[in-house]
């Protein structure tokens, strides 16, 4: 288990990492997801011992690990940039680990055998790095960090120079590349989906620290705090300040929609509501609901993503099918009172849709 | 707490900076341990105090020499530093050319300082020099053992041909570094080919373009061998230098504690011009956000 | 602002190319209308970036002709063809501020100054850089580099079309999907050609009108959006666009039977039409694979429940056929022993790769 106890971590007066905990278990795949600028990088580099942090310590498996140099903390590293040996073979790159090591050429064998097997890389052992595609490249790196059985394995952002549908490939295979290894699996993100697709946990960072870490369903369901919730939205998640009167919801343009039972339970007041855009409804004017204007629609093949506006409000739609409105349009937008997510004004969430 | 991270750092510098410590930092320790003392021969020296310091910092041949020693690196560098520029953006990209060009350029790179000095004396000389012959032949009152802007103009060019091709190689490397796309999109705009220059091109090379000051200035401030082959610092005195003045004092008259201060004001000034140079140039990037995510 | 159109364009990167391997861009004829939103969509290395070049003039095609307006322009560089071009990485000049990398192209046109300022500032307000606009441009985000990119062609009145070169590599994903968005809205707002090319289906198929997918420098498909996504005219297609791609099954046809791994499946609107010989495959988007409690559905096994948020990926299998189905977020568990059954409406064969059209 990797530890991070009250981490924080500055740079010529700006705040990378600021007092950060974090526990990852040992045997799962642990997702960071956050936006450029997160403290996702910052946080892997202090992980594997690149940097040292201002104040805090790390653990691993309980022993203090902070000062240990970077060699010695046992811990495989992919990165966005495929970084394999130009001049050895696939095979050599994958066995590199192992000749440090100093293990016997059998064993090599027998791991380099097995770890390509599983990354299908057998056709390419005798070849060059330069003469792969990019995504053979990044197994190659993958692989090496497999074959290392390191305690600690970190992979930052490996799937992002890759092309969309080799990056979809690559993505369904990694749980199962790391399954059973035994390490601490660290990926980092930026894409809501894939953090939802292959994380056993997910963490959301924003600005340094984490907002909050969970089983990526139980943090998609409720998410305690309302950035958490904003970062695990694709489309992004539609947020609106609303004044709560009894079941109604009021919006700024005296607007309004019934919440519901749930909502008629909460104490009067100012709140702030978040609405995923597939639990938003695009009806005909008229329809009650809150009347907008459409700006902009964009169609998916399979799915239509409307874009309407109310006064200086943006609002987000996902509806199923193909369904074109040109800009101008008049509409009735339907929130499902059951979907809303409610904060409180600082963003703490005070109810969630019920399971 | 375990902080194992420096020792075997440590270890691994340790005979890097015996290395140092043996070529630079004893070898200047003994010259400040002279430039505060005096000796009379026999190994016996007597405490002076800032003495020499005073007396340097107050003569006017240490004034005159350092006056020259200034005018010559300006002149290098308002030569070197655009001429160098220009060439790096005349060469060829790509094709064969690049490598023609890049052994021409790295040619007078080759040759030793000494062995440079030495050609550009017999080459300027009036009597048998091709360049100093063909001159006086067309007429021109060429003789640079006589005339100090002969002098002058003959060290100048010298010095342009040995080390222009640095700031040449230097321009060229980051000029190939500036990716297409920045090319492509000012044609798109419209840009001229000043324009290029003034918005990517230079701008890019800002990095480039301070090493190649900081290195030119260095080497020329402390030029030695080839003045003392070429010229011997004359005619008279007028392309004494301070480093050429420097050795006369300490060798040829054997003035040990003068020259001591001396060397050590000749370092501090090299050393406070390279910050300048630095800060000055380093200035504009102080601003912009730390490091990249 | 111009009709563009490619005449038998094709592209060697071989001085002299003797196969059609030695092509990166195989003969090529398209037409694209004016004030069209285009998007070039593909893996690496299908020779859609080198199709953007030839448009813009950085490559010279090794045959055929790009008109634009009925003007052969194959011989003009890229500064006399009236282009605006987005790169991949933001190109922005460090020493200039935001307002005068806009004005940029306007002074090197020699526009008057007072024009400059009402264009330049009419722009920055469209993309919502009016409050960076006195700051240096290289001190900006990512995302704001990108709109000064795109805002230096849109103040220019003389463009015939603004290319793409994969503009949201570097961008957040979610602030792609505002720039998005925005991008869609000034293109209704200028009507400007623009052409986009791109490796991401949900970029191609949002932004444009359009889409022409390419393998292997060929085209494959260029049709609506919608189109691919309901018919894909090749199994490359079906696989590449949606996310997961289309289930593509081996089959056989027995009169008005599809026969799936020795299983009989009974389908309206087949039409055998197919040579003997070809290679017969069943197409079916996850979208369109439909639990079903009824007799005659395809008994499967679950190998996996993959959980993307608001959807969720069934990965199944049909006897030793791995078949991909979407549910809805809020589904029921799958029982123990599933069924599925195929949306016919939405169920498509190809013989050797090809869309083989439906009986009537």
């Amino acid at each position: 288990m990797l530890e991070l106890r009250s981490v924080s971590k500055r740079e010529r007066g700006v705040v990378y990492i600021d007092d950060l905990s974090l526990c990852l278990a040992r045997g799962d795949l642990h997702v960071l997801l956050g936006p450029t600028l997160s403290g996702k990088t910052s946080l892997m580099r202090l992980m594997a011992g690149l940097d040292l942090p201002d104040s805090g310590t790390l653990h691993m498996d309980g022993e203090d690990v902070t000062g240990l140099s970077v060699r010695r903390r046992d811990c495989a590293v992919v990165y966005q940039q495929f970084v394999n040996y130009p001049s050895l073979s696939v095979y050599e790159n994958i066995a590199s680990p192992l000749r440090v090591r100093g293990a016997r050429n059998a064993e090599i064998d027998q791991e380099v055998e097995q770890a390509a097997e599983l990354l299908g890389l057998r056709p390419y052992l005798s070849r060059r790095p330069a003469d792969l595609s990019g995504g053979q490249q990044q197994r190659v790196a993958l692989a090496r960090a497999l074959v290392k059985k390191a305690s600690l394995v970190l992979l930052d952002e490996p799937l992002a120079n890759l092309d969309y549908k080799l990056r979809e490939e690559l993505r369904a295979e990694l749980p199962k590349i790391f399954k059973g290894s035994d390490a601490v699996v660290v990926y980092t993100t930026s894409a809501p989906e894939e953090a939802m697709l292959i994380g056993d946990t997910v963490t959301c960072l924003h600005e340094g620290q984490v907002t909050n870490s969970g089983k990526p369903r139980a943090l998609y369901n409720r998410p305690a705090k309302l950035i958490t919730a904003q970062i695990l939205s694709d489309p992004p998640l539609n947020v609106l300040r609303v004044r709560k009167n009894g079941a109604d919801l009021e919006f700024a343009d005296n607007e309004r929609v019934s919440g519901g039972e749930r909502i008629a339970s909460l104490a009067d007041g100012a709140y702030k509501i978040g609405l995923r855009a597939h639990h938003l409804d695009v009806r005909k004017p008229g329809e009650g609901g809150i009347q907008a204007e459409v700006k902009i629609t964009e169609v998916t093949g399979s799915e239509t993503i409307v874009h309407a506006e109310l006064g200086s409000v943006r609002w987000t739609a996902l509806l199923h099918g193909v369904t074109p409105m040109d800009a101008g349009t008049r509409v009735s937008l339907i929130p499902d009172p059951a979907k809303l997510f409610v904060f409180d004004m600082d963003g703490a969430l005070v109810s969630a849709p019920t399971e | 707490m375990r902080k194992t991270l420096n020792h075997k750092a440590l270890w691994l510098a340790s005979p890097a900076l015996l290395l140092v410590a043996f070529t630079a930092l004893i070898p200047l320790l003994t010259v400040v341990n002279y430039s505060v003392q005096d000796t009379f021969g026999d190994n016996k020296f007597f405490w002076v105090g800032a003495e020499w310091y005073k007396e340097i910092l107050l003569s006017e041949r240490f004034h005159a020499a350092f006056f020259r020693q200034v005018a010559f690196s300006a002149a290098i560098l308002a030569i070197e530093i655009p001429l160098g520029l220009a060439i790096a953006l005349a060469m060829p990209k790509k094709g064969w050319g690049v490598s023609v060009c890049l052994v021409l350029m790295a040619l007078p790179l080759l040759i030793p300082w000494n062995v440079v000095g030495t050609i550009w004396q017999i080459f300027a000389r009036v009597d048998i020099g091709l360049l100093g012959h063909t001159l006086a032949g067309f007429g021109f009152d060429y003789n640079y053992t006589q005339d100090p802007v002969a002098a002058w103009i003959t060290l100048i060019v010298m010095d342009v041909w040995h080390w222009t091709s640095l700031v040449v190689l230097l321009c060229y490397a980051g000029l190939v570094a500036i990716p297409q796309a920045y090319y492509q999109a000012a044609r798109i705009d419209g840009a001229s080919r000043w324009a290029v220059f003034r918005h990517i091109e230079l701008p890019k090379l800002n990095r480039v373009l301070l090493i190649a000051v900081l290195l030119r200035f260095m080497d020329s401030f402390m030029i030695y061998t080839e003045p003392f082959v070429v010229t011997g610092g004359g005619p008279g005195n007028t392309t004494t230098f301070l480093s050429v003045d420097l050795v006369q004092m300490a060798i040829g008259q054997f003035d040990l504690g003068p020259a001591a201060a001396m060397s050590v004001v000749y370092f501090l000034i090299i050393l406070g011009l390279s910050w300048l140079f630095y800060t000055v140039m380093t200035r504009e990037d102080t601003d912009a956000e730390g490091r990249l995510p | 602002m111009a009709r563009i159109d490619l005449k038998n364009i094709s592209h060697s990167y071989v001085a002299a190319p003797n196969t059609e391997n030695n092509f990166a861009l195989k003969t090529l004829n398209m037409s694209w209308q004016d004030g069209g939103a285009y998007a070039l969509l593909g893996p690496s290395g299908c020779g859609k970036t080198t199709l953007l070049n030839i448009i813009s003039g950085l490559l010279h095609p090794t045959h055929g002709a790009v008109l634009f307006d009925g003007d052969d322009i194959t011989n003009r560089p890229p500064e006399k063809r009236n282009i605006a071009q987005v790169f991949q990485f933001p190109v922005v000049y460090d020493t200039m501020t935001v307002f005068q990398n806009l004005a940029f192209p306007l002074r090197n046109r020699n526009v008057p100054g007072k024009e400059i300022k009402q264009r330049v500032n009419r722009i920055a307000e469209m993309l919502e850089l009016t409050e960076s606009l006195p700051r240096r441009a290289r001190d900006l985000s990512a995302d704001a580099k990108q709109k000064i990119s795109l805002g230096r062609g849109l103040v220019r009145t003389d463009v015939a079309a603004i290319l793409f070169d994969e503009p949201l590599t570097v961008i957040d994903p979610q602030l792609k999907w505002s720039l998005r968005s925005q991008l869609k809205h000034l293109h209704a707002e200028f009507r400007h050609t623009m052409i986009y090319v791109t490796h991401d289906q949900t970029e191609a198929l949002t932004f444009a009108d359009q889409v022409i997918v390419m393998s292997e420098g060929e085209v494959v498909q260029a049709s609506s959006p919608q189109a691919l996504y309901e018919r894909p005219v090749h199994t490359f297609v079906g696989r590449f666009i949606g996310s997961p791609g289309m289930n593509i099954l081996p089959c056989e046809i027995d009169g008005a039977f599809l026969i799936l791994a020795d299983h009989r499946i009974p389908m309206d609107h087949i039409e055998p039409a197919a040579p003997e010989t070809a290679r017969l495959e069943f197409g079916v988007r996850p979208e369109f694979v439909h639990f079903s409690d009824e007799d005659d559905a395809l008994p499967v096994s679950v190998s996996a429940i993959e959980d993307a948020g608001r959807y969720k990926i069934a990965r199944l299998l049909f006897k030793e056929l791995p078949i991909a189905a979407i549910l809805p977020e809020d589904a029921p568990p799958l029982s123990a022993t599933p069924k599925i059954k195929f949306d016919p409406e939405n169920s498509h064969i190809y013989a050797d790769g090809y869309l083989m059209e439906k009986g009537e």
